[in-house]
């Protein structure tokens, strides 16, 4: 059986080498990375400790705002620190399509059968 | 990453056979893969979870009033403990991509220390969250419902109506005594009347711990403290069921048992996850510590593992969002 962890081929991306200069760029990015990632959930935390909970148009706007930082989050997660944002588009799409939709079923159900749950609750008192 | 993943190259060469059209090798696509399932299982569990507390009748437990004690400190200190878990995890994950890039310059040993760190960090992860466990476990104090109703006025000044199977709560110290004091230790003695409530421990060092109030609504809105003569009349109230802490069968948390079963599940799965990625991370600090990636002439083996390691990272920021602060 072939090996695919033995270089046969230099073009692939488990060639990826690069030289100090290049990484001292690419290291300070890390670093950028990291101090938005500690100040969002710093916020976060932050947040979800000043504001009191409640069916009030406040902390609807906090869980919303929860839901962006987090994908704000992610994204930094996946494309910087998995590399994914520098892989072929093919690749990236591959990963990241599926969840696109995921989320979008997501929020359709949220939409129509949450809120259909909701309408039956207040039928019934 | 490399030259060929910014390559403009034709479909029909990249589809035509022969090469990856990922631009990836087999074992890094493959782990791509899985943790696009794996996520899914996580995906599926938040959703179950977002479900069970969306058609929940009781009310749920609010995370900040059950998650805000530090080790030692039992208090208002909501959600810190947390924060400083992922904290921990971002930073792991940090050496992590650390390790990586050190792999892609063939720099040995700062990979190794690299590595290190990151397999410190998650051991430090897993610790905290086998403290977590623990306080949850054993609970803030515990409470026990009521065997009649019972209207009391809170120190906020608001009169509230309890019904009878309402939960009141203890305090922290009071309530382990008492938990020790109901298993029978016959060095717990309880002594109540008159308008006071207190417990005497009369082991080793033998203390006294006095009741001086007691919570309604803990963990499901505003806490209110209620004492005085209130309080030894909810006292008076109290029915046989106590509660302390939470395991599968029951929870001093919340009235319905998903509360509790969806914590130990998710984080506990996730937590596995950690785990694994503890070892496997410490197979290849070895891998790397013998030469093994220098003979292959590179450290993609570094950066499979690592893709893994940040996923967890990523699943605590859902985990952290859904459960914890929404």
């Amino acid at each position: 059986m072939e090996r695919d962890d033995l270089i046969v081929n230099d073009s692939y991306a488990l060639n990826a080498h690069h030289d100090e200069a290049h990484g001292k760029v690419l290291r300070k990015k890390i670093y950028f990375v990291t101090v938005l990632l500690s100040v969002i959930t710093a916020i976060e935390v932050g947040m979800g400790v000043m504001f009191k909970r409640g069916d009030t148009y406040t902390w609807t706007a906090i869980k919303w705002t929860f839901l962006a930082l987090t994908l704000v989050k992610a994204g930094y997660i996946v494309m910087s620190f998995m590399h994914l944002g520098e892989e072929r588009k093919n690749l990236r799409n591959a990963v990241v399509m599926p969840y696109v939709f995921f989320i979008l079923y997501l929020t359709y159900i949220a939409l129509t059968e949450g809120f259909a749950n909701m309408a039956i609750d207040n039928l019934l008192h | 990453m490399s030259d060929e993943s910014k390559e403009n190259i034709s479909k029909e060469a990249l589809w035509g056979g022969g090469r990856s059209p990922f631009g990836v090798t087999y074992g890094k696509m493959m782990m791509w893969f899985f943790l696009v399932s794996d996520a899914l299982t996580f995906g599926g569990l938040l959703v179950a979870y977002g479900f069970s507390r969306a058609s929940s009748t009781d009310p749920w437990p609010i995370a900040e009033q059950v998650f805000r004690a530090l080790p030692g400190l039992e208090g208002e200190y909501p959600l810190i403990y947390v924060a400083l878990m992922t904290f921990i995890l971002i930073i792991s994950s940090v050496t992590m991509v650390l390790a990586v890039e050190a792999g892609h310059r063939n720099d040995r040993k700062s990979v190794l220390k690299w590595m290190a760190w990151t397999i410190i960090g998650g051991a430090f992860f897993l610790g905290s969250q086998a403290w977590e466990w623990s306080h949850f476990i054993h609970g803030g104090g515990g409470g026990f419902q009521l065997a009649q109703a019972v209207t009391v006025e809170g120190d906020d000044g608001i009169t509230y109506e309890l019904q009878a199977g309402d939960m009141v709560y203890m305090d922290h110290h009071f309530g382990h005594l008492m938990e020790q004091h109901l298993n029978g230790n016959p060095q717990v003695i309880l002594d109540a009347g008159h308008g006071h409530v207190s417990l005497t421990d009369h082991s080793d060092h033998g203390h006294v711990v006095e009741l001086h109030d007691l919570t309604i609504n803990k963990y499901v809105a505003g806490e209110t403290h209620v004492d005085g003569f209130k309080m030894y009349e909810l006292w008076e109230s109290r029915s046989e069921n106590y509660t302390f802490g939470a395991n599968l069968e029951t929870s001093e948390y919340a009235e319905q048992q998903a509360f509790s079963d969806f914590f130990f599940f998710i984080t506990g799965f996730h937590g596995f996850h950690v785990f694994s990625g503890v070892v496997i991370n410490i197979i290849i600090f070895f891998m790397v510590l013998k030469g093994t990636m220098d003979k292959r002439g590179h450290y993609e083996m570094v950066e499979k593992v690592g893709l893994y390691w940040h996923f967890v990272d990523l699943v605590w920021v859902f985990v952290f969002t859904f459960f914890y602060l929404i």
